[in-house]
């Protein structure tokens, strides 16, 4: 009976500390929001939206150019990374399936999903920012971009592989070439979860810091051209968090405040979108 | 799969009824290609347009290729860039601990110390609690919350890092060294040998902060790889353990942990891999200071990526660009060695028994 009873204690001892390790992963996650909403929303005002990064010292100013920067940036990330990578995906699933390139593809790619980007920021730098002689926001597209590929590759190829090899037999049949059959059947029914992919490449390279230091870095002024160093959010954030001066601060919890829920909006948008398309 | 897409997806009878309609319909959906289907199709009428296939296919090879010439163009990239340092300091620049930039000497050790420590320390606060919460997912939470305490925990994973480092700077150092590394030294601190890792100042930042934040970070990682890994174990094994008597948490600890305990190995490599290579968060709370000043993890200290992000705005070209190269350089062979490991742990587990994705 005593041992019974031992086994019984464990048991519920075991089972409390899995429910206080859920407890100890929400509370952070709350934590985090919580204060991200009090401070981030005491900050915004719609100057935020019109005025400039201000100099140290001024009392006023905005992010307005940190803000249309990381637009202009991670939209051209996310049109250049989104159709290669898919045109990956496409190889990885329809045509190499079982070849060493595939294998050896499908095994770098998932190295690179969760590479350091930080090394993607160097070897962007070392490859484009040293040999252009300055810091450029096309740089910065660059770096997002390489961390785009590996996502929607990743997609893709999982989105493809569920299509049921019915549809492609069918679309054979009727006498589709291989091409046909990819473009015209496969790549259409598994659009929603592609989408869902790219959605959450964006919602990634949205908050990225670390490659940008070493591409785009960041510019105090209004600048919209891809050869200069372009002002964006996360560096923004970063130089203004780490000063001492309160209104930098400021601005920086509003800037924190954009980027998460711009984040979680389109993490919860990509979820709610794919469950609505692909009923299972 | 969107069954009914298929009518709208597939529309195959152009193709063969009428080489016009298929044409103009390639035209539509092809872009580029067009022309040379249209041509293809004017000359040898029901015969398909062969040349775009081959394009297309070999175009979607060659973006394939892409991804190889990536991870080639990063390891050529950073040789290349770290080469005056590799010559100058040899493989002595792993051990040496000073790094003195105004007087040209670089010595890795400091940054690949607080590298490691900081991933350690987020190790073992993180895969106990992961554990937890993958137990909790699979065997515990009443259904209807296990999809939105699911996304919850993902929600963690898709904060941006500068979130966790600008809150754990701002927010969380201030009450840490008010509130718990006092009671932590005065407790843990005691405690002869391991009483020298909780002894020191408290400041809030060091590298227990930056462990701590670190932590946070890689939970939701390795505790989705848990849940689906324990999701995939045969409800058979579970029953006839159960059926023997035994509780939940013996069900948990003898049977679906070393079922699944190849998988679990690689969602903790994926965690490391994570920890190793986070900048942002660790940047904020790690203190970047270049000394070391005993054992304390209460000391503010610098990792590989913090001391990228700090110097390298500031460093001139020459030797000190390459130094930190280098540090990157050595900061993706210790990341690549560990998610190769884990792939392939978590490969092998998909060829044995059933997949996590």
């Amino acid at each position: 009976m005593q041992l019974a009873a031992k086994r019984k204690l464990i048991n519920q001892v075991a089972l409390t500390l899995s429910l206080f390790a859920m407890a100890f992963g929400l509370f952070w996650l709350i934590w985090i929001l919580f204060t991200t909403l009090q401070l981030g929303v005491s900050g915004l005002s719609y100057t935020l939206f019109t005025q400039m990064t201000p100099p140290p010292g001024a009392t006023s100013g905005g992010l307005a150019n940190a803000i249309v920067g990381s637009l202009i940036m991670v939209g051209l990330a996310t049109v250049i990374g989104t159709p290669i990578g898919i045109m990956a995906g496409v190889f990885l699933a329809e045509y190499g399936a079982g070849s060493w390139l595939a294998h050896a593809t499908r095994f770098i790619n998932d190295i690179l999903l969760s590479a350091p980007s930080i090394v993607i920021g160097l070897f962007v730098y070392a490859f484009y920012v040293s040999q252009a002689g300055n810091f450029s926001g096309g740089a910065g597209v660059v770096a997002l971009a390489l961390i785009v590929v590996p996502v929607v590759v990743r997609t893709t190829e999982n989105m493809l592989l569920l299509v049921p090899n019915s549809l492609r037999e069918a679309a054979f049949a009727l006498g589709a070439q291989h091409f046909q059959v990819i473009t015209l059947v496969t790549l259409k029914a598994s659009r929603a979860g592609i989408m869902t992919g790219v959605l959450l490449a964006v919602a990634r390279i949205a908050g990225e810091t670390a490659p940008l230091l070493f591409t785009a870095l960041s510019n105090q002024f209004w600048s919209v051209d891809l050869g200069k160093p372009m002002a964006n959010l996360p560096v923004t954030i970063f130089k203004f968090a780490m000063s001492p001066f309160e209104d930098w601060q400021r601005l920086a919890w509003a800037g924190v405040f954009l980027i998460t829920v711009g984040v979680l909006v389109l993490n919860i948008l990509a979820r709610v979108f794919f469950k609505s398309e692909t009923p299972k | 799969m969107p069954k009914d897409d298929v009518p709208k997806a597939a529309p195959p009878e152009p193709i063969v009824n009428s080489v016009p309609q298929d044409a103009a319909a390639l035209a539509r959906g092809q872009g580029a290609n067009s022309v040379e289907s249209a041509a293809m199709s004017d000359s040898t009428r029901l015969a398909p347009p062969k040349l775009t296939n081959w394009v297309f296919e070999n175009l979607t090879r060659l973006f394939a290729f892409l991804t190889f010439l990536v991870l080639a163009g990063i390891v050529i990239s950073l040789i290349y860039a770290s080469w005056p340092t590799l010559q100058k300091f040899g493989v002595k620049f792993l051990w040496t601990s000073e790094w003195n930039p105004p007087m040209e000497q670089f010595g890795a050790l400091i940054p690949v110390y607080g590298t490691l420590v900081t991933s350690i320390i987020a190790l073992i606060i993180a895969v106990p609690v992961s554990f937890g919460i993958a137990m909790f997912l699979t065997e515990l939470s009443p259904s209807w919350l296990k999809r939105p305490l699911g996304i919850a925990i993902e929600l963690l994973a898709a904060i941006p890092s500068i979130v966790y480092g600008m809150w754990g700077l701002l927010v969380f150092a201030p009450i840490f060294g008010k509130y718990i590394q006092p009671v932590l030294s005065a407790s843990l601190g005691k405690i002869p040998v391991i009483g020298a890792l909780f002894s020191g100042p408290a400041l809030g930042i060091g590298l227990l902060s930056a462990g701590i934040i670190l932590a946070i970070m890689i939970i939701p990682f390795i505790a989705s790889v848990m849940r689906d890994v324990f999701e995939v174990t045969p409800t058979m094994l579970k029953e006839s353990a159960y059926a023997l008597g035994c509780t939940t948490w013996e069900v948990e600890w003898n049977v679906v942990l070393p079922y699944t305990k190849v998988g679990v190995t690689g969602g903790i490599m994926l965690g490391l891999g994570r920890a190793l290579g986070e900048t942002m968060a660790v940047t904020f709370v790690i203190g970047n200071t270049n000394f070391l000043s005993g054992a304390s993890l209460f000391m503010p200290g610098n990792s590989i990526t913090s001391a990228l992000a700090n110097e390298f705005a500031e460093a001139g070209q020459g030797l000190h660009t390459s130094a930190l190269m280098e540090l990157g350089l050595v900061l993706f062979i210790i990341t690549f060695l560990v998610l190769a490991f884990s792939k392939l742990l978590l490969m092998k587990l998909r060829v044995g028994e059933g997949s996590r994705t």
